[in-house]
């Protein structure tokens, strides 16, 4: 379960001060040509990017409707799989290929489920579900933990500040799959109780990290002109210091986002997260379980999915890192 | 407890660092798989089925008793004598019993165990099989004398049930976590969340059983089922979760697939009350929009017989009424379209085991095909006991009925299904005090057409027992006539 | 130092307190009366209200929490509602699966992340380097739960070198215990020997940038020795906070775990109590799993406090971003 943590992401704990000098630097240079030559960002960049267009065509259209069961057609395996089973191995009597030897249906790419359901459309039904859940509960991390954050850095050392960074130490300190569980527990599973066991977590992760950030700028020369103009903290928050964090919040919504995925995943296989019939990567896989060593393209295929939407997601959210902050581009370099 | 063990077991590893592979496990130990672990080991106060899959005829023994194919036989009860009209029952037990605690075994504990099952303040989970008794006299050690209020004809079968068994009473309060009978194994540990272990008890008055040790593992995560079997660090899995993977282990030699029958008639169990389901039309409509083959072949790979009421088919009274509830959407649709209903959406709540959970998604999908949507709930045993069972907050759910012969459900008040009908309740009367078998006959025939013709629920199929087994191993039970998990006939062959 | 220590302990016992509180009434809420659960399906309402004054269960709500809170203080938390046996057996039995399982995984984890980083952060912008980085990430995105899955699939059932799960109890000994910890451990410590790998990368190129190497690297010293004398000592500190960190987070992380190999620890326990409503199990190791949580921190927040002075100000945790 890889619900967010303080500080174990690289990003979490190694975020660099935020610089208005990258700012320049990208207006220099433009900011797609630093991009393109970010290894990280373009694959990341790619594989997020392939990730949504299934899900928005999934929309519109997938190759079969996963909502019509064909029991008739269960099991099969994809193609390549009934391939490589039927190719003779010297170790065959290792039930290891035993398990490869199947009976597919050219007409399912990557085989079908223990319903008749064709995996390629359930994937790609499926990425819709860990989207929708993963950028709601970061939203409620942004827009919760966003300004608590920020209010909590204008007035350092308050009362108000020492509140909410205690609060925010307290929900750190419960294991956020318990809490899952006991919200799913007092509630009933559903989606909706999913997003919010998940987003709950993201608010002091938000916090936390615009409070560090915006503390770093209230000692800048540019704030203290905007104090001694006699402008107000909750305005200094909004139109000086927001704007300088926001490719800090952008980087870490990218790192939240991936996490939110493989939270919801979690909560799936466990079936406390989205319900039957619609699909998600986690229940897929949880379903497959059973199946494993008579379908393993079904263990396998879900589990991929998920592997590849938040390698590419953290590679994405590395890569804009790198770009947006000048200090590890020069370490880089 | 664990943490003197896990010290130890340190300090043993570092004095003999090399001795790493245990003892070779002889052949008299097994290794049980049970899906659910019991909430406690006493048969005569908790309902759940997984109490009796490890005590039944193991630890505790009752005066009669099922065996294998349902028959009863002699236990505790040598022989017994029914009087002319079927009130008065004399059993001569046995001597020589003892309680694993060393007491001995007479009438009076006898007596006591019925007395305590039938009692007001019971809390036996069946207390219904008791209601008959109207006296138990213990005439002397050996002798028990019970009169029954009225002639009941299952009375033997009843004092079958692991509800029945005999228990002394020193012991009945602490058999929950100490359980004391007089069986041929005896209790020896509860790790709770993990095993029930039973060893062989060296005093037991009855044939010697074969088996040293038996050890009852919990695994309820089908793959979790399977790896064990796999890997053989579990022997046997008499109810085995994942049914898909039986033809794996067909192919291998190791194994042996062991498929029986079950008392289990599992059921679209419908709330007769929730509008629009009170109207029979809707309920007929729901049947018909249900394709059997396709929720056994899907649900169940394919194992279990399709049921148009609720009896066992294996039953000689069964009558297959299948062909009145066929696939027929367009049916279906017609008679929604009859009842004047359109926009349905149905709430199904759905207990853990996988007929249900897959099942129920089947469903959905073939209701959804005649213009029917549901909302699936998916809970716990616990949540669904609470909510549906007790509150009847439902409109359907799937269950497996597993109590054998229990088509006497319908004639209960306020029993989930909220099915009222006075009809059935006088014919389960009558059937009650019946003991002509004809007459028996006619009267569960016309039970099971009424409850059809009703379509009070959904009947889908008879449950399978899907077994696994090591291939030396000898005597398990094929089919499920209670829930028991036997040993006292297991043994290991070559 | 010492107003530091006390500050935090303060605020130790003020989170301690809060989670107390926000764990019982979050569990109360919880529908479903124990007492008939235990009695099961056709228990009479008499019989019930008798357990529920047995259980305590009539007395007022602030009444029950002091009675709890006072219970967890003599590791006293009352009965089961399903096993009818004490909850304190049960922890005291569970605790010695997940307490080793936690242990073994961190110890991998540790072994394995501490060469790997120190190999990427020595050969920075190599193709070791950035093959590490990429096959970090990979780590990182895998779900454990599905890792658990292949583990069995190719370890337990194809090679047959580990049993696919469960538990055969220390008192069979010490190796074939570890045994049967060996995969868990293994899908437990993959993530987060990505994660800790990664960190300790980082912690020592920004300690290699730091001006007092730059002065070991004038004077003379190879690349190799000021890594090895200087940097990497100074470099441990927040791998060390993420270490502490990490143990929390793979006991509690267990849960899944436990589930997918069937071991009887804490995490199952917990995940079992709530499917049959056995919420005092519930309640006592959730407070379990947030009081370790709650105690690791602060020792973490202590040592980092005696370890680098210009932090005592303010936590550590709240310093995230600077």
């Amino acid at each position: 379960m890889e619900l967010p943590i303080p500080g174990l992401g690289e990003t979490a704990s190694g975020a660099a001060p935020v610089s208005d000098s990258s700012d320049k630097i990208i207006a220099e240079s433009g900011f797609f040509a630093i991009a393109l030559k970010t290894p990280s960002f373009v694959i990341g960049l790619i594989f997020s990017v392939f990730f949504i267009f299934i899900a928005l065509l999934s929309l519109y259209w997938t190759p079969y409707d996963v909502s019509v069961l064909e029991i008739g057609n269960r099991l099969k395996c994809p193609p390549f799989q009934a391939w490589i089973g039927g190719v003779d191995f010297p170790s065959a009597q290792n039930s290891w290929f035993e398990g490869w030897r199947c009976v597919a249906n050219p007409l399912y790419g990557l085989g079908t489920d223990h319903f008749g359901r064709d995996v390629v459309s359930m994937i790609m039904v499926g990425s819709r579900t860990s989207i929708a859940v993963a950028i709601v509960a970061v939203g409620i991390g942004i827009i919760l933990g966003v300004p608590l954050g920020l209010a909590a850095a204008a007035r350092q050392g308050s009362f108000f500040d020492e509140f909410i960074m205690r609060t925010n130490d307290l929900v750190f300190a419960f294991p956020a799959l318990l809490i899952a569980i006991l919200i799913t527990a007092v509630y009933g599973p559903s989606a909706i109780n999913a997003i919010i066991a998940i987003g709950i977590f993201n608010i002091p992760v938000f916090a936390r990290l615009s409070r560090g950030a915006a503390l770093s700028l209230w000692t800048r020369e540019f704030v203290l002109a905007a104090r001694v103009a006699g402008k107000g903290r909750s305005r200094i928050s909004v139109e000086h210091i927001l704007p300088n964090i926001l490719n800090l919040l952008i980087v870490q919504g990218t790192i939240q986002f991936s996490l939110g995925i493989l939270a919801e995943a979690g909560l799936s296989y466990l079936g406390l997260g989205v319900q039957p019939p619609i699909p998600s990567w986690g229940r897929m896989l949880a379903e497959a379980q059973t199946l494993i060593f008579v379908a393993p393209h079904l263990a396998i295929l879900p589990g991929l999915a998920i592997v590849l939407s938040v390698l590419g997601l953290n590679l994405l959210g590395d890569g804009l890192r790198d770009i947006l902050d000048p200090k590890l581009r020069r370490n880089r370099s | 407890m664990r943490k003197s063990n896990f010290l130890v077991a340190i300090g043993a590893a570092l004095v003999m660092a090399t001795s790493l592979s245990p003892a070779m496990s002889a052949q008299t130990d097994i290794t049980v798989g049970m899906v659910l672990e019991p909430p406690n080991l006493d048969p005569t106060g908790g309902a759940a089925a997984a109490i009796d899959e490890v005590v039944y005829a193991n630890v505790f023994e009752g005066l009669t008793r099922f065996n294998s194919n349902g028959a009863i036989i002699p236990a505790l009860a040598k022989s017994w004598e029914i009087s002319e009209d079927g009130l008065t029952y004399t059993f001569t037990l046995n001597s020589g019993v003892k309680f694993h605690d060393g007491t001995d075994m007479d009438a009076s504990d006898v007596k006591f165990s019925l007395e305590r099952a039938m009692a007001e303040d019971s809390t036996n989970a069946q207390k219904a099989l008791f209601a008959d008794i109207a006296a138990v006299e213990a005439k002397d050690a050996t002798t028990v004398i019970v009169t029954l209020s009225q002639p009941n004809g299952s009375f033997l079968f009843n004092m079958a049930w692991g509800d029945a068994v005999i228990v002394a009473p020193e012991s009945a309060a602490d058999n929950g976590t100490n359980p004391i009978g007089t069986g041929p194994f005896t209790f020896v540990d509860w790790a709770q969340g993990d095993k029930v272990v039973l060893a062989k008890n060296p005093d037991y008055w009855g044939a010697e059983v074969a088996l040293e040790n038996v050890t009852f593992k919990f695994i309820s995560d089908p793959s979790a089922a399977f790896a064990a079997m796999m890997a053989q660090d579990v022997d046997a899995f008499p109810n085995y979760p994942a049914s898909e993977t039986l033809p794996q282990f067909e192919a291998d030699p190791r194994f042996k697939v062991i498929v029986g029958a079950t008392e289990g008639e599992t059921i679209l169990s419908t709330n007769n009350q929730s509008p629009p389901l009170d109207d029979v039309r809707v309920r007929h409509a729901i049947a018909h929009a249900i394709n059997r083959q396709d929720i056994i072949d899907g649900a169940m790979s394919g194992f279990g017989e399709p049921i148009g009421t609720h009896f066992n088919p294996s039953n000689p009274d069964y009558l297959d009424l299948t062909a009145q509830s066929d696939y027929d959407p367009q049916k279906a649709m017609a008679l929604l379209a009859e009842a004047g209903v359109s926009d349905l959406t149905l709430r199904m709540k759905l207990p853990p085991p996988p007929y249900a959970r897959r099942g129920g998604e089947i469903i959905a999908a073939q209701l959804r095909a005649v213009g029917i949507e549901t909302e699936i709930t998916n809970l716990e045993w616990a949540q669904w006991l609470e909510e549906v069972f007790t509150a009847k907050d439902y409109d359907l759910t799937i269950v497996s009925h597993t109590e054998p012969f229990d088509i006497g459900i319908y004639a209960r008040d306020n029993y989930y299904f909220n099915y009222d009908s006075e009809e059935m309740q006088a014919l389960i009367a009558e059937l009650n005090i019946t003991a002509d078998p004809v007459t028996r006959t006619d009267l569960l025939h016309q039970a099971q057409r009424l409850i059809a013709d009703d379509y009070v629920n959904a009947y889908l199929f008879q449950l399978a027992k899907t077994g696994v087994a090591n291939a030396k191993i000898n005597g398990l039970w094929e089919n499920s006539p209670t829930q028991a998990n036997d040993m006292t006939g297991v043994s290991w062959g070559e | 130092m010492l107003i530091f220590t006390l500050k935090r302990l303060v605020s130790l016992l003020f989170s301690l307190v809060a989670a107390s509180v926000v764990v019982f009434f979050v569990i109360e809420i919880i529908p479903g009366d124990p007492a008939a659960l235990m009695m099961g399906i056709s228990a009479s309402p008499e019989a019930v209200e008798e357990l529920r004054q047995q259980l305590g269960l009539n007395l007022p709500i602030w009444q029950r929490y002091f009675t709890w809170v006072m219970g967890l203080l003599q590791w006293d938390f009352g009965i089961s509602y399903t096993y009818k046996t004490p909850v304190s057996d049960l922890i005291n039995d569970r605790i010695w699966v997940s307490l080793p399982l936690t242990i073994y995984a961190l110890t991998l984890s540790t072994l394995i992340a501490f060469p790997v980083g120190i190999i990427a952060a020595a050969n920075r912008n190599s193709k070791t380097d950035v093959g590490i980085m990429g096959a970090t990430q990979l780590g990182i995105a895998v779900p454990n739960f599905w890792f658990a899955m292949i583990l069995v699939l190719i370890f337990a059932v194809s090679l047959r070198w580990f049993s696919a799960g469960g538990f055969p109890g220390w008192e069979i000994g010490f190796f074939a215990g570890m045994k049967s910890l060996t995969l868990p451990a293994i899908a437990l410590a993959l993530p987060q020997a990505s994660i800790l790998a990664r960190v300790m990368r980082s912690s020592l190129l920004d300690t290699l940038s730091e001006d007092y190497i730059r002065t070991a690297r004038a004077k003379g010293l190879s690349k190799r020795q000021t890594l090895w004398r200087h940097a990497l000592r100074n470099a441990l500190i927040p791998v060390l906070t993420i270490i502490g960190l990490q143990f929390s987070f793979l006991l509690a992380g267990a849960i899944i775990i436990e589930n997918v190999f069937f071991l009887p620890g804490l995490g199952r326990l917990v995940f079992q109590g709530i499917t049959q409503r056995d919420l005092i199990v519930v309640k006592s190791v959730v407070m379990l799993l947030v009081f370790a949580v709650i105690v690791v921190t602060f020792i973490v927040d202590i040592a980092y406090g005696i370890a680098d002075p210009r932090l005592r100000g303010n936590s550590v945790r709240g310093s995230a971003g600077e």
